[in-house]
C-alpha cells in the first residue's frame, strides 16, 4: 500500500515521522541553551554520541537494557554539566560567533577522544535492537522504533511545554530567552535558568541517543554528527530564538530528510545532502529570521 | 612595515623547509599551503566579522580544477573511468592550472556570495556549511567530472616549498593590499559598528560580497597548491580541514593578518609534530610514540582553551608595527564582535 502520487510508502512516512521527532527533540535540546546562552552548541551529537556509546559498551558487557539507559542517562548528563562548567560558563560573555568555534573545538576534541578510546570502527549497540523489528499493522510493516520515537517524542513536548508555560523555572526561562539581561534585573537568577536549560537539553541529548541508537546499532566517533548539523539548519530554519519554531524546524526537517530519502530513487539517494542542503539555503534567503516566526526580532543580541 | 612580519615568517618557514630532510619537507610544505587557505579565511572571517564554515568549498573547488586538468590525457581513463568528454581530453600546466583553480574559486565564491552575503549571523553561518556539504557531495558522488571517492593520482607534484612559498606570499600580499584598500577598510568599519558604517554610506552587502570573492580566489588558488602537493580524496576537504584552518585562524587571532599566519604556522608546526609521534619519532634521545588521534585532541584541546584564555588569539588581533610609529589609537578591544 502506498501514497501512489509521491510513490512513498506508509514505512517511509512512518520513518519520516519518526525522524523529524527524534530531530525536534535535539533541536529543542539545542534551542533551549540558544534561548538562554546565545550559544550554539555545535557539541551536542558528541552528547549523543557518547550516550550511544555507553549504549554500545553495556551491551558488549552482558548488561540488562534498562541498566544501559540508564548508563547513557548518567554519562550524557555528566558530560553536560561538565562542558558547560568548563567551556559555556567561562565564554558566557563572548559573541555568538566565538562561542560557536569553541564548540566546534569541543566536538572535535571528544570526537577524537572516541577515536582514541574506542577505535575507528565502531562498537555495535545489540542489545537494544529488538525495538528495531517491525510490528504489523493492517498488513503493513511499520518499525517498532518508529512508533515509539514519536509517541516519545511527544511525550516529551508536552512536557517541556508544560514547563515552560506553567512552572516559574519555565517562565523564567522564556522571559531570559528574550532579553536576558533585562529579566535579571526582574530578580531572575541567572545560574539557575541556564543550569535548567543545559540539564534539560543534556536529558533530551540522552533521549535522542537512545532512539538513534535503536534506529542505527552501529556506535562509532561520528555517531550524531551529520545529524546534528541537519538539525542544527533545522533550527536556524525554524527560528532559533523561540523554542516551538526551532522544534518545529527540527520536525520539519527531520521528516522532509526521511520524505526524500524515501522518495529519491536509489542511484541518486547519495544526493540527498545536496538537496537537503540547497532547500535549507533557499528558505533562509527567503526567511533569514526563520521559517516559523512572524517577521521582525533579530536572531542574534547585539 | 605590518606587512613585514607575515612575509619574513612565510620566508623563513620556506628557508628552513629547505634546509631539511624531504621526509620532514612534507610538513613544511602543508604547512604553508595551510597558510595559504587561513589567510584566505581571514580575508573573509577576519575583515568582515562574520563566520563561514564553506570556505574549505572553495579549497575543494581549487582542488577539483586544478587537479582534473592536469591528469596527463593518457591516464585519466584509468583514474577517472566515469569522466565526461570535455574533460577526458582537456590539459593544461602547472601555472594556467593554479590560475584556473584561483579564478573557479572567485567565481564561485561571488556566485554563492551573491545570496549569501545577503544573510547575517547564524543564517549565514548554517548557509554556508551548507555550501560546503552540497561540494562535497557533488564532488564525492558525481563520477563525471572527477575522481569521485578516490583520490586525484597521478597529477603532476609540481608544489615545492618555492611554489608552496610564492603561493602563500601571494596570498599574504594580497590579503594585506585588500586590508589597506579602501575596500577592506570599509568592511572593517562595519565589523567594528554596523549602524555606524551603513550611516556613512557603506553598502555592509557589497563589501562583504567583494571580501568573500577575494577569500574565494584565495581559497581556490590554495586548493591549486594542495592538489599539486599530494595525490589527495575530494572526501578529505570537508569537516576536518575546516576546523583545523578555522581553529589556526582563531587561536592566531582572526583580527590580523598576522593573527592568520601566526595562528597556521604555530597549529601547524604542533599539528605535523604530533602527527609524526603518532608515528614514533625520536625527541632529543627520547622516543616518543603516541597513540593515533592524539594530535586532533591536542588541537582541539588547545582550540578551546585559547577562546577561553585569550579570545582574541596568540596576536591580539594586531599587526606587527615598530613602536616608533603608533600615533593611531589603542587597537580595538571590542574584537570579538559579531
Amino acid at each position: 500500500m502506498t501514497l501512489a502520487i509521491l510513490n512513498i510508502s506508509w514505512q517511509t512516512l512512518a520513518d519520516a515521522l519518526s525522524l523529524g521527532g527524534v530531530y525536534a527533540l535535539m533541536a529543542v535540546g539545542i534551542g533551549l541553551v540558544f534561548g538562554v546562552l546565545r550559544l550554539v552548541n555545535f557539541a551536542y551529537g558528541q552528547l549523543v554520541m557518547a550516550g550511544a556509546y555507553a549504549l554500545a559498551y553495556s551491551s558488549v558487557w552482558g548488561w540488562p537494557t534498562w541498566a544501559g539507559i540508564l548508563l547513557c542517562f548518567g554519562v550524557v548528563l555528566a558530560l553536560t554539566l561538565l562542558m558547560d562548567r568548563l567551556v559555556f560558563r567561562p565564554l558566557r560573555t563572548q559573541s555568538p560567533a566565538v562561542m560557536l568555534v569553541a564548540t566546534f573545538a569541543v566536538a572535535f576534541l571528544l570526537q577524537s577522544i572516541a577515536v582514541l578510546s574506542f577505535g575507528q570502527l565502531g562498537t555495535i549497540a545489540s542489545s537494544i535492537a529488538p525495538l528495531n523489528r517491525p510490528w504489523i499493522i493492517d498488513g503493513v510493516a511499520i518499525r517498532k522504533i518508529a512508533i515509539v520515537s514519536i509517541a516519545v517524542a511527544a511525550v516529551c513536548l508536552a512536557l517541556l511545554q508544560l514547563l515552560l508555560t506553567r512552572t516559574s523555572v519555565g517562565l523564567h526561562m522564556r522571559a531570559a530567552a528574550m532579553d536576558f539581561g533585562t529579566a535579571r534585573i526582574l530578580g531572575v537568577r541567572a545560574n539557575r535558568v541556564i543550569g535548567g536549560a543545559v540539564l534539560i537539553s543534556g536529558l533530551l541529548a540522552a533521549v535522542v541517543a537512545v532512539m538513534l541508537t535503536v534506529r542505527n546499532p552501529q556506535v562509532t566517533p561520528t555517531f550524531g554528527l551529520d545529524d546534528t548539523i541537519i538539525v542544527l539548519a533545522g533550527v536556524v530554519l525554524g527560528g532559533l530564538n523561540r523554542p516551538i519554531p526551532a522544534t518545529l524546524g527540527g520536525f520539519a526537517i527531520g521528516f522532509a530528510s526521511g520524505i526524500l530519502g524515501g522518495a529519491l530513487p536509489t542511484n541518486q539517494s547519495q544526493y540527498l545532502p545536496t538537496f537537503l542542503f540547497a532547500a535549507v539555503i533557499l528558505v533562509l534567503l527567503v526567511r533569514p529570521n526563520g521559517l516559523f516566526t512572524r517577521s521582525g526580532g533579530a536572531v542574534e543580541r547585539a | 612595515m605590518e606587512l613585514a612580519g607575515p612575509v619574513a615568517l612565510v620566508l623563513a618557514t620556506a628557508l628552513l623547509g629547505l634546509a631539511v630532510s624531504t621526509s620532514l619537507q612534507t610538513y613544511f610544505l602543508d604547512t604553508l599551503v595551510k597558510v595559504s587557505i587561513v589567510v584566505a579565511l581571514y580575508v573573509f572571517i577576519g575583515n568582515s566579522g562574520v563566520l563561514s564554515f564553506g570556505h574549505v568549498s572553495f579549497v575543494a573547488l581549487g582542488v577539483w580544477v586544478s587537479g582534473v586538468l592536469t591528469v596527463p590525457v593518457g591516464e585519466k581513463p584509468a583514474i577517472m573511468p566515469g569522466l565526461a568528454h570535455f574533460l577526458l581530453h582537456a590539459q593544461v600546466g602547472n601555472v594556467p592550472s593554479l590560475l584556473l583553480a584561483a579564478a573557479a574559486g572567485l567565481v564561485f565564491a561571488f556566485v554563492v556570495g551573491l545570496p549569501l552575503m545577503r544573510l547575517s549571523g547564524l543564517a549565514a553561518g548554517i548557509a554556508t556549511f551548507g555550501v560546503l556539504e552540497i561540494t562535497n557531495n557533488v564532488l564525492r558522488y558525481y563520477e563525471k567530472i572527477g575522481p569521485g571517492l578516490n583520490a586525484f593520482s597521478s597529477v603532476p607534484q609540481t608544489t615545492g616549498i618555492w611554489q608552496a612559498a610564492i603561493g602563500a606570499l601571494i596570498c599574504v600580499v594580497l590579503a594585506f593590499a585588500y586590508q589597506r584598500s579602501r575596500f577592506g577598510r570599509m568592511l572593517r568599519a562595519t565589523r567594528e559598528d554596523p549602524a555606524a558604517a551603513s550611516a556613512a554610506g557603506i553598502s555592509i552587502y557589497r563589501q562583504r560580497l567583494v571580501a568573500f570573492t577575494l577569500s574565494g580566489g584565495l581559497a581556490g588558488l590554495a586548493g591549486g597548491l594542495y592538489v599539486h602537493m599530494l595525490p589527495i580524496e575530494v572526501d578529505s576537504l570537508s569537516l576536518d580541514l575546516t576546523f583545523i584552518t578555522l581553529a589556526m585562524l582563531v587561536v592566531g587571532g582572526s583580527g590580523s593578518l598576522l593573527g592568520a599566519v601566526v595562528g597556521a604556522l604555530a597549529v601547524s608546526g604542533l599539528d605535523s609534530f604530533l602527527s609524526a609521534a603518532e608515528n614514533g619519532v625520536d625527541v632529543l634521545g627520547w622516543h616518543l610514540d603516541l597513540p593515533t588521534g592524539t594530535a586532533l585532541i591536542v588541537v582541539g584541546a588547545l582550540m578551546a582553551i585559547v577562546l577561553v584564555l585569550r579570545p582574541s588569539g596568540l596576536s591580539g588581533g594586531r599587526e606587527l608595527s615598530l613602536p616608533r610609529r603608533r600615533p593611531r589609537a589603542a587597537p580595538p578591544a571590542a574584537e570579538a564582535a559579531g
